[in-house]
Protein backbone atom coordinates (compact mmCIF):
# COMPACT_ATOMS: atom_id res chain seq x y z
CA UNK A 1 0.00 0.00 0.00
CA UNK A 2 0.97 3.75 -1.08
CA UNK A 3 2.02 5.68 1.98
CA UNK A 4 0.93 8.66 3.08
CA UNK A 5 4.03 10.92 2.27
CA UNK A 6 3.82 9.29 -1.16
CA UNK A 7 0.21 9.88 -1.94
CA UNK A 8 0.74 13.46 -0.75
CA UNK A 9 3.61 13.88 -3.20
CA UNK A 10 1.69 12.58 -6.09
CA UNK A 11 -1.41 14.41 -5.67
CA UNK A 12 0.40 17.40 -5.33
CA UNK A 13 2.64 17.41 -8.45
CA UNK A 14 -0.77 16.93 -10.15
CA UNK A 15 -2.22 19.52 -8.17
CA UNK A 16 0.93 21.97 -9.87
CA UNK A 17 0.80 20.84 -13.76
CA UNK A 18 -2.58 20.82 -15.53
CA UNK A 19 -1.42 18.06 -18.17
CA UNK A 20 -0.78 15.57 -15.28
CA UNK A 21 -3.44 12.68 -15.05
CA UNK A 22 -5.37 12.61 -11.38
CA UNK A 23 -2.88 10.88 -9.20
CA UNK A 24 -2.68 6.92 -9.15
CA UNK A 25 -3.70 7.02 -5.48
CA UNK A 26 -7.48 7.95 -6.41
CA UNK A 27 -9.81 5.41 -6.06
CA UNK A 28 -11.17 3.89 -9.29
CA UNK A 29 -14.89 3.17 -8.04
CA UNK A 30 -17.48 4.36 -9.54
CA UNK A 31 -18.69 7.17 -8.21
CA UNK A 32 -14.91 8.91 -8.12
CA UNK A 33 -13.26 7.51 -11.30
CA UNK A 34 -14.32 10.21 -13.45
CA UNK A 35 -10.42 12.79 -13.51
CA UNK A 36 -12.91 15.59 -13.46
CA UNK A 37 -13.60 15.17 -9.89
CA UNK A 38 -9.60 15.87 -9.29
CA UNK A 39 -10.24 18.77 -11.39
CA UNK A 40 -11.89 20.12 -8.45
CA UNK A 41 -8.92 20.89 -6.36
CA UNK A 42 -7.11 22.25 -9.56
CA UNK A 43 -9.81 24.47 -9.97
CA UNK A 44 -10.12 25.66 -6.42
CA UNK A 45 -6.74 26.53 -6.22
CA UNK A 46 -6.05 28.40 -9.01
CA UNK A 47 -9.50 30.48 -8.27
CA UNK A 48 -8.55 31.25 -5.14
CA UNK A 49 -5.20 32.63 -6.22
CA UNK A 50 -6.66 34.81 -8.91
CA UNK A 51 -9.36 35.68 -6.48
CA UNK A 52 -6.70 37.06 -4.24
CA UNK A 53 -4.77 38.72 -6.52
CA UNK A 54 -7.55 40.62 -7.93
CA UNK A 55 -8.31 41.53 -4.22
CA UNK A 56 -4.66 43.06 -3.73
CA UNK A 57 -4.01 44.63 -7.56
CA UNK A 58 -7.73 45.74 -8.40
CA UNK A 59 -5.61 48.74 -10.31
CA UNK A 60 -3.67 46.76 -12.08
CA UNK A 61 -6.62 44.96 -13.01
CA UNK A 62 -8.65 47.74 -14.36
CA UNK A 63 -5.75 49.02 -16.39
CA UNK A 64 -5.29 46.04 -17.87
CA UNK A 65 -9.16 44.33 -18.13
CA UNK A 66 -10.39 41.31 -16.46
CA UNK A 67 -9.60 39.40 -18.80
CA UNK A 68 -6.24 40.11 -19.37
CA UNK A 69 -5.71 40.59 -15.65
CA UNK A 70 -6.72 36.76 -15.37
CA UNK A 71 -4.49 35.33 -17.98
CA UNK A 72 -1.96 37.46 -16.00
CA UNK A 73 -2.63 35.76 -12.42
CA UNK A 74 -2.99 32.37 -13.97
CA UNK A 75 -0.16 32.09 -15.18
CA UNK A 76 1.85 33.93 -12.62
CA UNK A 77 0.42 31.79 -9.87
CA UNK A 78 1.14 28.60 -11.58
CA UNK A 79 4.60 29.78 -11.47
CA UNK A 80 4.87 31.49 -8.12
CA UNK A 81 2.51 29.05 -5.70
CA UNK A 82 1.96 30.99 -2.15
CA UNK A 83 5.09 29.35 0.26
CA UNK A 84 2.70 30.14 3.21
CA UNK A 85 -0.38 29.53 4.06
CA UNK A 86 -1.03 33.75 5.24
CA UNK A 87 -2.49 34.74 1.85
CA UNK A 88 -2.85 38.63 2.84
CA UNK A 89 0.26 39.45 0.79
CA UNK A 90 0.32 37.06 -1.69
CA UNK A 91 1.61 38.56 -5.28
CA UNK A 92 5.20 40.25 -3.57
CA UNK A 93 6.68 39.48 -6.94
CA UNK A 94 3.93 40.20 -9.17
CA UNK A 95 5.31 43.56 -10.46
CA UNK A 96 8.72 41.86 -11.08
CA UNK A 97 6.95 39.07 -12.72
CA UNK A 98 4.74 41.78 -14.83
CA UNK A 99 8.15 43.20 -16.01
CA UNK A 100 9.14 40.03 -17.53
CA UNK A 101 5.51 39.18 -19.20
CA UNK A 102 5.62 39.34 -22.61
CA UNK A 103 2.32 39.91 -23.10
CA UNK A 104 1.75 43.42 -21.15
CA UNK A 105 4.84 44.62 -23.35
CA UNK A 106 2.96 47.58 -24.25
CA UNK A 107 2.39 48.52 -20.51
CA UNK A 108 5.80 49.13 -19.59
CA UNK A 109 4.71 50.78 -16.64
CA UNK A 110 2.63 48.17 -15.30
CA UNK A 111 5.00 45.90 -12.76
CA UNK A 112 5.27 49.49 -11.12
CA UNK A 113 2.09 49.91 -10.70
CA UNK A 114 1.76 46.49 -9.19
CA UNK A 115 4.79 47.36 -6.93
CA UNK A 116 2.67 50.30 -5.32
CA UNK A 117 -0.09 48.45 -4.65
CA UNK A 118 1.70 45.75 -3.06
CA UNK A 119 3.42 48.58 -0.47
CA UNK A 120 -0.02 49.57 0.18
CA UNK A 121 -1.12 46.37 1.31
CA UNK A 122 1.91 45.42 3.07
CA UNK A 123 1.64 48.95 4.73
CA UNK A 124 -1.94 47.76 5.69
CA UNK A 125 -1.15 45.50 7.59
CA UNK A 126 1.79 46.49 8.81
CA UNK A 127 2.49 47.08 12.89
CA UNK A 128 0.41 49.66 14.03
CA UNK A 129 2.93 52.96 15.56
CA UNK A 130 1.74 56.70 16.81
CA UNK A 131 3.70 59.21 14.35
CA UNK A 132 5.26 61.56 16.32
CA UNK A 133 4.63 65.74 15.93
CA UNK A 134 7.19 67.80 14.20
CA UNK A 135 7.47 69.68 17.33
CA UNK A 136 9.43 66.95 19.34
CA UNK A 137 12.00 68.38 16.91
CA UNK A 138 12.58 71.81 19.07
CA UNK A 139 13.08 69.66 21.97
CA UNK A 140 16.56 68.43 20.17
CA UNK A 141 18.97 70.67 21.60
CA UNK A 142 20.94 72.40 18.59
CA UNK A 143 24.46 70.32 19.36
CA UNK A 144 22.39 67.01 18.99
CA UNK A 145 20.74 68.02 15.92
CA UNK A 146 23.36 66.44 13.41
CA UNK A 147 23.83 63.14 14.59
CA UNK A 148 19.63 62.84 15.77
CA UNK A 149 18.69 59.65 14.80
CA UNK A 150 14.60 59.22 13.41
CA UNK A 151 12.97 55.98 13.70
CA UNK A 152 10.65 55.68 10.75
CA UNK A 153 7.09 54.32 10.27
CA UNK A 154 6.97 50.24 10.20
CA UNK A 155 4.05 50.87 7.35
CA UNK A 156 6.30 52.85 5.26
CA UNK A 157 7.64 51.79 1.81
CA UNK A 158 9.34 54.34 -0.84
CA UNK A 159 9.13 53.66 -4.53
CA UNK A 160 10.88 55.22 -7.57
CA UNK A 161 9.26 54.87 -11.04
CA UNK A 162 10.99 56.38 -14.25
CA UNK A 163 6.62 56.00 -14.79
CA UNK A 164 4.34 58.92 -13.16
CA UNK A 165 3.55 55.25 -10.65
CA UNK A 166 1.37 57.64 -7.88
CA UNK A 167 -0.30 59.66 -10.22
CA UNK A 168 -1.24 56.72 -12.02
CA UNK A 169 -2.57 55.11 -9.30
CA UNK A 170 -4.39 58.07 -8.29
CA UNK A 171 -6.39 58.54 -11.52
CA UNK A 172 -7.43 54.93 -11.80
CA UNK A 173 -8.07 54.25 -8.44
CA UNK A 174 -10.66 56.54 -8.14
CA UNK A 175 -8.71 58.00 -5.29
CA UNK A 176 -8.49 61.39 -7.74
CA UNK A 177 -9.74 60.73 -11.23
CA UNK A 178 -9.19 63.85 -12.01
CA UNK A 179 -5.63 64.03 -11.53
CA UNK A 180 -3.23 64.92 -14.84
CA UNK A 181 -0.89 62.02 -15.98
CA UNK A 182 2.37 63.00 -17.31
CA UNK A 183 4.10 60.43 -18.75
CA UNK A 184 7.07 62.17 -19.69
CA UNK A 185 7.51 62.53 -16.01
CA UNK A 186 9.00 59.53 -13.10
CA UNK A 187 8.02 59.68 -9.74
CA UNK A 188 9.21 58.62 -6.54
CA UNK A 189 6.47 58.01 -3.91
CA UNK A 190 6.13 57.65 -0.31
CA UNK A 191 3.50 55.29 0.71
CA UNK A 192 2.47 54.58 4.68
CA UNK A 193 -0.05 53.77 7.28
CA UNK A 194 0.28 56.17 10.03
CA UNK A 195 -3.27 55.29 11.50
CA UNK A 196 -6.61 53.43 10.22
CA UNK A 197 -5.87 54.34 5.97
CA UNK A 198 -2.84 53.98 3.58
CA UNK A 199 -1.82 57.02 2.45
CA UNK A 200 0.41 57.70 -0.38
CA UNK A 201 2.47 60.73 -1.12
CA UNK A 202 4.33 61.77 -4.26
CA UNK A 203 7.68 62.90 -3.29
CA UNK A 204 9.81 66.36 -3.87
CA UNK A 205 13.24 66.37 -6.01
CA UNK A 206 15.71 64.67 -3.15
CA UNK A 207 13.10 63.19 -0.97
CA UNK A 208 13.49 59.52 -1.61
CA UNK A 209 17.35 60.00 -1.42
CA UNK A 210 16.66 62.17 1.92
CA UNK A 211 14.18 59.39 3.19
CA UNK A 212 16.19 56.45 2.24
CA UNK A 213 19.57 57.62 4.24
CA UNK A 214 17.17 57.81 7.61
CA UNK A 215 15.65 54.51 6.21
CA UNK A 216 19.00 53.04 6.37
CA UNK A 217 20.04 54.33 10.05
CA UNK A 218 22.21 57.34 8.53
CA UNK A 219 21.85 60.16 10.98
CA UNK A 220 19.73 63.68 10.40
CA UNK A 221 22.81 65.61 9.23
CA UNK A 222 24.47 62.73 7.24
CA UNK A 223 21.23 61.80 5.23
CA UNK A 224 20.83 65.74 4.64
CA UNK A 225 23.97 65.79 3.35
CA UNK A 226 23.47 62.97 0.97
CA UNK A 227 20.38 64.24 -0.36
CA UNK A 228 21.95 67.63 -1.09
CA UNK A 229 24.77 66.78 -2.71
CA UNK A 230 21.60 64.78 -4.99
CA UNK A 231 19.93 67.57 -5.78
CA UNK A 232 21.71 71.38 -4.66
CA UNK A 233 18.26 72.68 -4.05
CA UNK A 234 17.90 70.58 -1.03
CA UNK A 235 15.92 72.38 1.55
CA UNK A 236 15.98 70.23 4.62
CA UNK A 237 13.43 72.10 6.74
CA UNK A 238 10.60 71.32 4.02
CA UNK A 239 11.41 68.09 3.72
CA UNK A 240 11.47 67.37 7.28
CA UNK A 241 8.05 69.10 7.68
CA UNK A 242 6.67 67.13 5.01
CA UNK A 243 8.42 63.98 6.21
CA UNK A 244 6.74 64.51 9.89
CA UNK A 245 3.29 65.76 7.87
CA UNK A 246 3.02 62.69 6.77
CA UNK A 247 3.44 60.84 10.05
CA UNK A 248 6.62 58.84 8.97
CA UNK A 249 8.55 59.48 12.12
CA UNK A 250 8.00 57.06 15.32
CA UNK A 251 10.95 58.34 17.59
CA UNK A 252 13.67 60.18 17.78
CA UNK A 253 17.01 59.00 19.52
CA UNK A 254 20.07 61.13 20.48
CA UNK A 255 23.66 60.45 21.69
CA UNK A 256 24.53 57.80 19.18
CA UNK A 257 28.13 58.38 18.51
CA UNK A 258 27.99 59.24 15.07
CA UNK A 259 30.37 56.42 13.31
CA UNK A 260 28.73 53.48 14.80
CA UNK A 261 25.77 53.72 12.48
CA UNK A 262 23.48 50.94 12.85
CA UNK A 263 22.11 48.90 9.57
CA UNK A 264 19.33 49.37 7.62
CA UNK A 265 16.43 47.10 8.58
CA UNK A 266 14.45 47.04 5.10
CA UNK B 1 -16.61 35.12 26.52
CA UNK B 2 -18.13 31.42 25.81
CA UNK B 3 -19.51 30.20 22.32
CA UNK B 4 -23.25 29.94 23.32
CA UNK B 5 -25.84 27.52 21.82
CA UNK B 6 -26.70 30.18 18.89
CA UNK B 7 -26.75 30.98 15.52
CA UNK B 8 -23.19 32.83 14.60
CA UNK B 9 -22.15 34.30 11.35
CA UNK B 10 -18.78 34.49 9.74
CA UNK B 11 -17.06 38.19 9.62
CA UNK B 12 -16.24 39.90 6.97
CA UNK B 13 -14.93 43.01 6.69
CA UNK B 14 -17.59 44.51 4.30
CA UNK B 15 -20.17 43.87 7.15
CA UNK B 16 -17.95 45.07 9.97
CA UNK B 17 -19.04 48.55 10.10
CA UNK B 18 -22.96 47.54 9.76
CA UNK B 19 -22.34 45.48 12.89
CA UNK B 20 -20.49 47.65 15.04
CA UNK B 21 -22.95 50.68 14.36
CA UNK B 22 -26.23 48.67 14.82
CA UNK B 23 -24.96 45.97 17.36
CA UNK B 24 -27.18 43.36 15.90
CA UNK B 25 -28.63 40.08 17.98
CA UNK B 26 -25.93 37.56 17.01
CA UNK B 27 -24.97 35.08 19.33
CA UNK B 28 -21.57 35.32 18.00
CA UNK B 29 -18.67 35.73 15.23
CA UNK B 30 -15.86 33.17 13.47
CA UNK B 31 -13.34 34.19 11.58
CA UNK B 32 -10.23 32.71 9.29
CA UNK B 33 -7.38 32.30 11.99
CA UNK B 34 -5.35 33.41 8.69
CA UNK B 35 -7.05 36.93 7.42
CA UNK B 36 -5.72 38.05 11.52
CA UNK B 37 -2.13 37.10 11.18
CA UNK B 38 -0.68 40.74 9.55
CA UNK B 39 1.20 42.42 11.99
CA UNK B 40 -1.05 45.64 12.68
CA UNK B 41 -3.41 47.51 10.91
CA UNK B 42 -7.66 47.69 10.40
CA UNK B 43 -8.27 44.07 10.30
CA UNK B 44 -7.12 43.74 14.21
CA UNK B 45 -8.74 47.07 15.07
CA UNK B 46 -12.15 45.79 14.15
CA UNK B 47 -12.16 42.37 15.32
CA UNK B 48 -10.83 44.05 19.29
CA UNK B 49 -14.20 46.06 18.35
CA UNK B 50 -16.25 43.28 17.94
CA UNK B 51 -14.62 40.94 20.64
CA UNK B 52 -15.68 43.38 23.11
CA UNK B 53 -19.58 43.20 22.13
CA UNK B 54 -19.33 39.16 20.85
CA UNK B 55 -18.06 36.26 21.61
CA UNK B 56 -15.64 34.61 19.11
CA UNK B 57 -14.83 31.70 17.27
CA UNK B 58 -11.29 31.50 15.49
CA UNK B 59 -11.20 28.71 12.60
CA UNK B 60 -7.92 27.77 10.70
CA UNK B 61 -7.60 27.23 7.54
CA UNK B 62 -4.00 26.95 6.71
CA UNK B 63 -2.43 24.68 9.61
CA UNK B 64 -2.51 21.24 7.31
CA UNK B 65 -3.07 19.09 9.80
CA UNK B 66 -3.26 16.03 7.47
CA UNK B 67 0.57 16.69 6.32
CA UNK B 68 2.72 13.52 6.27
CA UNK B 69 5.73 16.33 7.10
CA UNK B 70 5.82 17.81 10.35
CA UNK B 71 3.42 21.44 11.21
CA UNK B 72 4.93 24.52 10.06
CA UNK B 73 5.91 26.09 13.33
CA UNK B 74 5.86 29.34 12.49
CA UNK B 75 2.31 28.55 11.06
CA UNK B 76 1.49 26.90 15.00
CA UNK B 77 3.55 30.60 16.58
CA UNK B 78 0.90 32.49 14.37
CA UNK B 79 -2.21 30.68 15.63
CA UNK B 80 -0.84 30.98 19.24
CA UNK B 81 -0.39 34.32 19.26
CA UNK B 82 -3.59 34.98 17.63
CA UNK B 83 -5.69 33.01 20.66
CA UNK B 84 -3.41 34.34 23.06
CA UNK B 85 -4.46 37.68 21.69
CA UNK B 86 -8.24 37.38 21.65
CA UNK B 87 -9.04 34.15 23.85
CA UNK B 88 -11.78 32.93 21.30
CA UNK B 89 -14.44 30.75 22.73
CA UNK B 90 -13.97 28.39 20.34
CA UNK B 91 -10.85 27.26 18.09
CA UNK B 92 -11.14 24.84 15.12
CA UNK B 93 -9.43 23.46 12.34
CA UNK B 94 -9.42 20.59 9.48
CA UNK B 95 -9.49 16.99 9.37
CA UNK B 96 -7.39 17.98 5.71
CA UNK B 97 -4.11 18.96 4.46
CA UNK B 98 -2.99 21.89 2.19
CA UNK B 99 0.79 22.19 2.37
CA UNK B 100 3.79 19.94 1.02
CA UNK B 101 7.27 20.88 0.51
CA UNK B 102 6.86 24.21 1.42
CA UNK B 103 4.27 25.30 -1.17
CA UNK B 104 0.82 25.80 -0.10
CA UNK B 105 -2.13 24.45 -1.83
CA UNK B 106 -4.66 27.05 -0.99
CA UNK B 107 -7.40 24.25 -0.65
CA UNK B 108 -8.56 21.57 1.87
CA UNK B 109 -7.12 18.42 0.48
CA UNK B 110 -8.61 14.83 1.31
CA UNK B 111 -6.69 12.30 3.24
CA UNK B 112 -6.70 8.52 3.19
CA UNK B 113 -8.55 7.09 6.25
CA UNK B 114 -5.57 4.36 7.34
CA UNK B 115 -3.61 3.84 10.59
CA UNK B 116 -0.98 5.71 8.89
CA UNK B 117 -2.84 8.70 8.47
CA UNK B 118 -4.52 8.19 11.85
CA UNK B 119 -1.18 8.46 13.75
CA UNK B 120 0.19 11.39 12.09
CA UNK B 121 -3.23 13.63 12.33
CA UNK B 122 -2.82 12.59 15.99
CA UNK B 123 0.33 13.83 16.29
CA UNK B 124 -0.35 16.81 14.76
CA UNK B 125 -3.79 17.82 16.72
CA UNK B 126 -1.60 16.85 20.05
CA UNK B 127 1.29 19.50 19.12
CA UNK B 128 -1.96 21.85 18.54
CA UNK B 129 -3.79 21.51 21.55
CA UNK B 130 -0.35 21.19 23.50
CA UNK B 131 0.59 24.48 22.16
CA UNK B 132 -2.65 26.01 22.18
CA UNK B 133 -2.86 24.77 25.94
CA UNK B 134 -6.47 24.15 24.97
CA UNK B 135 -8.43 21.68 23.10
CA UNK B 136 -9.60 22.45 19.64
CA UNK B 137 -12.75 21.31 17.43
CA UNK B 138 -11.93 19.34 14.06
CA UNK B 139 -14.16 19.88 10.86
CA UNK B 140 -15.58 16.87 8.07
CA UNK B 141 -14.47 17.60 5.26
CA UNK B 142 -16.00 17.68 1.73
CA UNK B 143 -14.99 15.42 -0.51
CA UNK B 144 -14.55 14.56 -4.40
CA UNK B 145 -12.76 11.79 -4.40
CA UNK B 146 -11.63 8.73 -2.27
CA UNK B 147 -8.47 7.03 -1.75
CA UNK B 148 -7.11 3.24 -2.69
CA UNK B 149 -5.45 3.29 0.36
CA UNK B 150 -8.49 4.29 2.88
CA UNK B 151 -9.50 1.18 4.75
CA UNK B 152 -11.53 2.67 7.50
CA UNK B 153 -14.83 4.98 7.69
CA UNK B 154 -14.15 8.67 8.04
CA UNK B 155 -16.62 8.06 11.34
CA UNK B 156 -14.23 5.83 12.51
CA UNK B 157 -11.37 8.09 11.75
CA UNK B 158 -13.33 10.61 13.40
CA UNK B 159 -13.74 8.68 16.73
CA UNK B 160 -10.25 7.41 17.01
CA UNK B 161 -8.91 10.41 16.71
CA UNK B 162 -11.26 11.84 19.65
CA UNK B 163 -10.45 8.86 21.63
CA UNK B 164 -6.71 9.81 21.00
CA UNK B 165 -6.52 12.88 21.57
CA UNK B 166 -9.48 14.05 23.72
CA UNK B 167 -10.38 17.01 20.86
CA UNK B 168 -13.72 17.86 20.12
CA UNK B 169 -15.39 18.18 16.58
CA UNK B 170 -16.60 20.69 14.31
CA UNK B 171 -19.84 18.95 12.25
CA UNK B 172 -20.19 20.65 8.67
CA UNK B 173 -23.37 19.55 7.92
CA UNK B 174 -22.83 20.91 4.46
CA UNK B 175 -19.54 18.74 3.97
CA UNK B 176 -21.84 16.18 4.98
CA UNK B 177 -24.24 16.21 1.89
CA UNK B 178 -21.48 17.19 -0.52
CA UNK B 179 -19.34 14.20 0.67
CA UNK B 180 -22.52 12.13 0.63
CA UNK B 181 -23.47 13.38 -2.69
CA UNK B 182 -20.29 12.61 -4.33
CA UNK B 183 -19.30 9.68 -2.85
CA UNK B 184 -22.67 8.49 -3.09
CA UNK B 185 -23.40 6.99 0.47
CA UNK B 186 -26.41 8.34 2.71
CA UNK B 187 -25.73 12.32 4.55
CA UNK B 188 -28.53 10.71 6.84
CA UNK B 189 -26.68 7.21 7.97
CA UNK B 190 -23.44 9.45 8.11
CA UNK B 191 -25.45 12.29 10.55
CA UNK B 192 -27.37 9.44 12.15
CA UNK B 193 -23.47 7.73 12.98
CA UNK B 194 -21.87 10.33 13.87
CA UNK B 195 -20.19 10.77 17.59
CA UNK B 196 -22.73 13.79 18.40
CA UNK B 197 -21.12 13.97 22.30
CA UNK B 198 -17.80 14.86 20.95
CA UNK B 199 -19.34 17.83 18.87
CA UNK B 200 -19.13 21.31 19.66
CA UNK B 201 -19.66 23.60 17.25
CA UNK B 202 -22.03 22.87 13.52
CA UNK B 203 -21.55 24.61 10.00
CA UNK B 204 -24.21 25.38 7.86
CA UNK B 205 -23.44 26.91 4.22
CA UNK B 206 -24.93 26.47 0.34
CA UNK B 207 -23.18 24.31 -2.33
CA UNK B 208 -22.80 24.72 -5.99
CA UNK B 209 -24.68 21.67 -8.27
CA UNK B 210 -22.16 20.30 -11.07
CA UNK B 211 -21.93 17.53 -13.68
CA UNK B 212 -18.88 15.64 -13.58
CA UNK B 213 -17.31 13.94 -16.76
CA UNK B 214 -19.56 11.42 -16.81
CA UNK B 215 -22.25 13.28 -16.37
CA UNK B 216 -23.35 12.17 -12.24
CA UNK B 217 -24.41 15.43 -10.15
CA UNK B 218 -21.76 16.54 -8.07
CA UNK B 219 -21.86 19.05 -5.14
CA UNK B 220 -19.36 22.05 -4.51
CA UNK B 221 -18.46 23.11 -1.58
CA UNK B 222 -18.87 26.71 -2.80
CA UNK B 223 -20.05 29.01 0.65
CA UNK B 224 -21.72 31.34 -2.17
CA UNK B 225 -24.85 31.01 -1.67
CA UNK B 226 -27.97 30.84 0.85
CA UNK B 227 -28.29 27.65 2.99
CA UNK B 228 -30.80 25.21 0.99
CA UNK B 229 -33.75 23.14 2.12
CA UNK B 230 -31.61 20.40 1.88
CA UNK B 231 -29.46 21.45 4.34
CA UNK B 232 -31.73 22.73 6.62
CA UNK B 233 -33.51 18.86 6.84
CA UNK B 234 -30.07 17.80 7.99
CA UNK B 235 -29.83 20.20 10.15
CA UNK B 236 -32.87 19.22 11.74
CA UNK B 237 -32.04 15.73 11.74
CA UNK B 238 -29.16 16.72 13.46
CA UNK B 239 -30.24 18.77 16.36
CA UNK B 240 -33.02 16.39 17.03
CA UNK B 241 -30.25 13.98 18.65
CA UNK B 242 -28.13 16.61 19.65
CA UNK B 243 -30.11 19.50 21.45
CA UNK B 244 -28.72 23.45 20.73
CA UNK B 245 -25.24 23.47 19.44
CA UNK B 246 -23.32 26.91 18.40
CA UNK B 247 -24.02 27.02 14.60
CA UNK B 248 -22.58 28.99 12.14
CA UNK B 249 -23.60 30.37 8.97
CA UNK B 250 -20.95 30.55 6.21
CA UNK B 251 -21.16 32.59 2.95
CA UNK B 252 -17.33 33.87 1.99
CA UNK B 253 -18.00 34.41 -1.68
CA UNK B 254 -20.62 36.04 -3.31
CA UNK B 255 -21.33 37.89 -0.61
CA UNK B 256 -24.93 38.90 0.51
CA UNK B 257 -25.44 42.32 2.53
CA UNK B 258 -25.83 42.49 6.52
CA UNK B 259 -29.65 41.91 5.82
CA UNK B 260 -29.65 38.77 4.44
CA UNK B 261 -26.80 37.26 6.24
CA UNK B 262 -28.72 38.66 9.85
CA UNK B 263 -31.90 36.54 8.25
CA UNK B 264 -29.96 33.32 7.48
CA UNK B 265 -28.76 33.29 10.83
CA UNK B 266 -32.24 34.11 12.45
CA UNK B 267 -33.32 31.13 10.08
CA UNK B 268 -30.65 29.30 12.50
CA UNK B 269 -31.78 30.30 15.74
CA UNK B 270 -35.58 29.72 15.09
CA UNK B 271 -34.07 25.67 14.39
CA UNK B 272 -32.77 25.86 17.62
CA UNK B 273 -35.12 27.48 19.75
CA UNK B 274 -37.25 24.18 18.84
CA UNK B 275 -34.37 21.60 19.16
CA UNK B 276 -34.14 23.30 22.56
CA UNK B 277 -38.06 22.35 23.40
CA UNK B 278 -37.08 18.78 22.22
CA UNK B 279 -33.99 18.15 24.07
CA UNK B 280 -34.15 19.86 27.27
CA UNK B 281 -31.88 21.85 28.86
CA UNK B 282 -29.12 19.88 29.90
CA UNK B 283 -27.74 18.68 26.74
CA UNK B 284 -26.11 21.77 25.90
CA UNK B 285 -23.91 22.20 28.67
CA UNK B 286 -22.88 18.68 28.92
CA UNK B 287 -21.94 18.78 25.54
CA UNK B 288 -19.53 22.47 26.05
CA UNK B 289 -17.60 20.94 28.93
CA UNK B 290 -17.06 17.72 26.80
CA UNK B 291 -15.24 20.33 24.40
CA UNK B 292 -13.29 21.71 27.20
CA UNK B 293 -12.21 19.09 29.02
CA UNK B 294 -9.17 17.27 28.03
Amino acid sequence: MRGLADIQASFAAALADPERPAPPALRAGAETADSTRFDIYRNNIMVGLIEGLERNFPVVRRLVGDAFFRHAARTYARHNPPRSPVLLLYGRGFGDFLDQFEAARSVPYLGDVARLEWARLDAYHAADADPLAIDRLAAVAAPDLDGLRLTLHPSLHLLGSRFPVGSIWAATSGADPATAVDMARGEDVAVLRPGPTVELRILPAAGRTFIEGLAAGRSLGAAARAAAEAHADFDLSSHLSGLFGLGAVIALETGLPVDNQPQAEK
Amino acid sequence: MPVPSRAGVGLKADHVDAILDTRPDVGWFEVHAENYMGAGGPPHRWLTAICRVYPLSVHGVGLSIGSAGSLDKAHLARLRALVRRYEPGLVSEHLAWSSHAGIHYNDLLPLPYSAETLDRVADHVDLLQETLARPVLIENPATYVAFEASDMSELDFLRALVARTGCGLLLDVNNVLVSATNGAFSAEDYLDSFPLEAVGELHLAGHARERDGRGAEILIDAHDRAVPDTVWTLYERTLGRSGPLPTLIEWDNDLPDWTTLLAEAGAAERRLRAAHGLSGAAAPSGRQSHARAR
